[in-house]
């Protein structure tokens, strides 16, 4: 027998078998416990196909990969398709249809055509070439894109900006400065210690001048700004690095999340 | 023995026999009633607790900086119980109306947790029929009622009002994000001015990443394999899409003029049509518009996940010579360029993403950190528009170290007026 056949049979044979295992026989509700088995065997098997990705590119993976886009995409419309258009777009423009996809009519407000007029303006570009219409699309692109940019650019200034640089300039350089003799006799290594306030404000200060000397493209980085940029590099690499940690740690725990669900709740094997 | 009957008693004994008999009566009829009373308030309450004190100097007044649909109410909490039978106020609720005469309707509380002045923000929506519609430019009046253990137990304080929501044209607590907005414009348009005359001679310092992806095109050719470009999981309106963009058009017209194929899997439907647009007219550009296809910009998926294995598959199964990774990245990043790595493909990244960059610089041959995405798009393009934004931008960030030197100094000296001006309020 061809292997191309052989092998989804075999699996579809080892997958039935176990559903079977994981069937309770004894449970009350044997639909219920049918359609837990299907779930969670299929959950498991198709984590065990993407994992196959880590030996090389194969039929399993490739299924799940088809499986997973074509059920994500279809999902992703639906939720597109009534999130915007059922129950927003449409009770404010039509009581009939309103009714008919079951939603509350919420009162005619002419503005909300804009945004259809613009979607179906968008379509054009399906029309067949031939009618020469589909340049009508950039409309709706032009709009999209400069009326989100134009609306970004003060929210971006203000959180990415003036904070960064308002938060920088309230660093004291001595923060609770009472006079050395104070600074030595108080001398302390702990967390709320002045020297580790000190040395904290010291660190960003230096870190947040340096990083913007980085991203300074007019000059050429050389001699003492080259310097000082190298340094801005330094400081955001060792963020990176400190970033790095701090994520993968997180993925673990994604990873563990998904031995468990293998282990526990498919396999059975811990408790 | 309660409070009035021994005010009584003792107002009454220096007098004569029969007064004293008189007062007894009325001592004893006093008590009578006010055993009776206490047995009452037992009985409804559990206890003999009087009503406290409530809040006092209560005010209200429009909410500044905003679109008229708040109003700040402020009361001096009640005073600590001064004898055992007085209720202890637990919580404050703040009550507003239309009418002095009510109906009213509890619009917040507050937990009794400070004896300092306390501040309530009434604020709500536009629509009307929401539970949360506040009317702006109406008359309305506040008033604040202390609770107990006892529901039925409380003390209301004085009304205030009226006072109307209105709002207001200028959000001071934003004036410097109006500055910085105004100077950057300015200073755009002196640079864009200068960029139209000035021409190619602008100088932007060179960027590793971009100056390699010619060379990449390059080995794409000779390979005879073709480029993947991811624009990631960002939509059309983020900053390092529209970036992305750009760099997108000069790839393909590059491609073009090389005849090799570039590969572009889009995440957001908005991301692909305009993808396909930048594609088909670098192809133009390159006088090479029969060379276009449609298949080469696609949609793949709306869920993060899904796109990612679809990618991957894309990876392993075209084995491009070169991946591009540019625009807005999450949690896939790394998955993406472990991928690109294990293929044995060039890679290239940018993201404005800080928590991703690590991951794209140990996987990637070349990373551009954050802003230089934006500058790479001015680097490759060299118009005068690009051009001139990015010097703005460079003399803005020199403006700002001098500024940020100064305030350090100032804030450190006790001037702390200097920092707090640049502070974003609402």
């Amino acid at each position: 027998m061809n292997r191309k056949v052989l092998i989804p049979i075999a699996s579809i044979i080892v997958f039935i078998g176990f559903v079977l295992l994981k069937l309770d026989w004894d449970g009350a509700d044997r639909t219920h416990e049918l359609w837990e088995a299907l779930e969670v065997t299929a959950g498991g098997f198709l984590t065990l196909m993407i994992f196959s990705f880590l030996y090389k590119d194969n039929a399993f993976y490739k299924f799940a990969e088809h499986l997973y886009v074509g059920i994500s995409a279809a999902y992703w419309m639906c939720v597109g398709f009534w999130s915007n258009l059922a129950q927003q777009a449409i009770p404010h423009l039509s009581q009939s249809l309103s009714e008919a996809l079951g939603q509350p009519f919420l009162g005619y407000i002419w503005h909300y055509w804009i945004p259809v007029a613009l979607g179906l303006i968008l379509l054009t570009r399906l029309l067949p070439e031939s009618m020469k219409i589909g340049w009508i699309s950039k409309w709706t692109l032009a709009f999209i894109v400069a009326s989100t940019a134009g609306l970004f650019i003060t929210a971006n200034l203000q959180a990415n900006f003036i904070a960064q640089i308002a938060s920088t300039m309230s660093l004291p350089l001595l923060p609770d400065w009472t006079g050395f003799g104070d600074f030595l006799s108080n001398f302390d290594l702990s967390y709320e210690g002045q020297f580790v306030k000190m040395f904290s404000n010291w660190v960003i200060i230096i870190g947040v001048i340096s990083g913007l000397v980085y991203f300074f493209f007019s000059k050429e980085h050389t001699g003492w700004f080259g310097r000082v940029s190298r340094l801005g590099i330094w400081v955001l690499m060792v963020t990176f690095g400190a970033a790095f940690g701090y994520t993968v740690m997180g993925r673990v725990s994604l990873l563990v999340g998904r031995l468990t669900f293998l282990f526990r709740d498919w396999a059975g094997v811990i408790g | 023995m309660n409070y009035y009957t021994e005010k009584i008693t003792r107002a009454l004994l220096p007098a004569n026999a029969t007064a004293l008999l008189v007062a007894l009566l009325l001592a004893c009829a006093t008590l009578n009633v006010s055993a009776q009373e206490s047995v009452v308030e037992e009985d409804a309450v559990g206890s003999a607790l009087v009503a406290p004190v409530g809040v006092s100097s209560v005010t209200a007044s429009d909410a500044p900086n905003d679109a008229g649909r708040a109003v700040v109410v402020t009361f001096v909490p009640a005073p600590v119980p001064q004898s055992e039978d007085q209720a202890l106020t637990l919580s404050y609720e703040i009550h507003r109306a239309l009418s002095q005469d009510g109906p009213w309707k509890k619009v917040g509380a507050m937990p009794s947790d400070t004896t300092a002045i306390m501040t309530f923000k009434d604020a709500g929506g536009r629509d009307t029929t929401s539970s949360d519609y506040f009317p702006t430019e109406t008359d309305l009046y506040y008033r604040v009622r202390s609770m107990t253990v006892d529901t039925a137990l409380f003390a209301e304080s004085e009304i205030a009002g009226p006072v109307q929501g209105i709002g207001q044209w200028w959000n001071s607590g934003r004036s410097p994000v109006f500055w910085f907005v105004l100077f950057f414009t300015i200073l755009t348009l002196v640079f864009l001015n200068v960029a139209r005359k000035r021409g190619d001679s602008l100088y932007i310092r060179p960027l590793a990443g971009i100056d390699a992806v010619d060379e990449a095109i390059g080995r794409a050719t000779e390979m005879g394999k073709p480029i993947l470009y991811v624009l990631g999981l960002g939509t059309a309106s983020d900053i390092a899409t529209i970036a992305s963009f750009t760099i997108l058009g000069r790839v393909s017209r590059k491609v073009a003029e090389y005849q090799t194929d570039v590969i572009v899997p889009c995440y957001d439907p908005i991301v692909f049509t305009i993808a396909q647009e930048t594609v088909r007219s670098g192809y133009m550009d390159a006088g090479r518009p029969d060379a276009y296809r449609d298949e080469q910009v696609y949609f793949v998926t709306q869920a993060q996940f899904a796109y990612v294995a679809a990618v991957n598959g894309t990876i392993l199964r075209e084995r491009p010579a070169t991946n591009i990774y540019l625009g807005k990245f999450f949690a896939e990043s790394l998955i993406l360029a472990e991928t690109g790595a294990i293929a044995g493909s060039i890679q290239i990244a940018g993201t404005d993403e800080i928590a991703q960059l690590p991951f794209f610089v140990v996987a990637c041959d070349y990373t551009l950190i954050g802003e230089e995405l934006y500058a790479a798009s001015a680097y490759l393009g060299r118009e005068p528009l690009l051009l001139g934004a990015l010097k703005a931008q460079d003399y803005a960030k020199a403006v700002i170290v001098v500024l940020a030197i100064i305030g350090v100094i100032m804030t450190s000296m006790g001037y702390e007026w200097f920092a707090e001006a640049f502070k974003v309020v609402g």
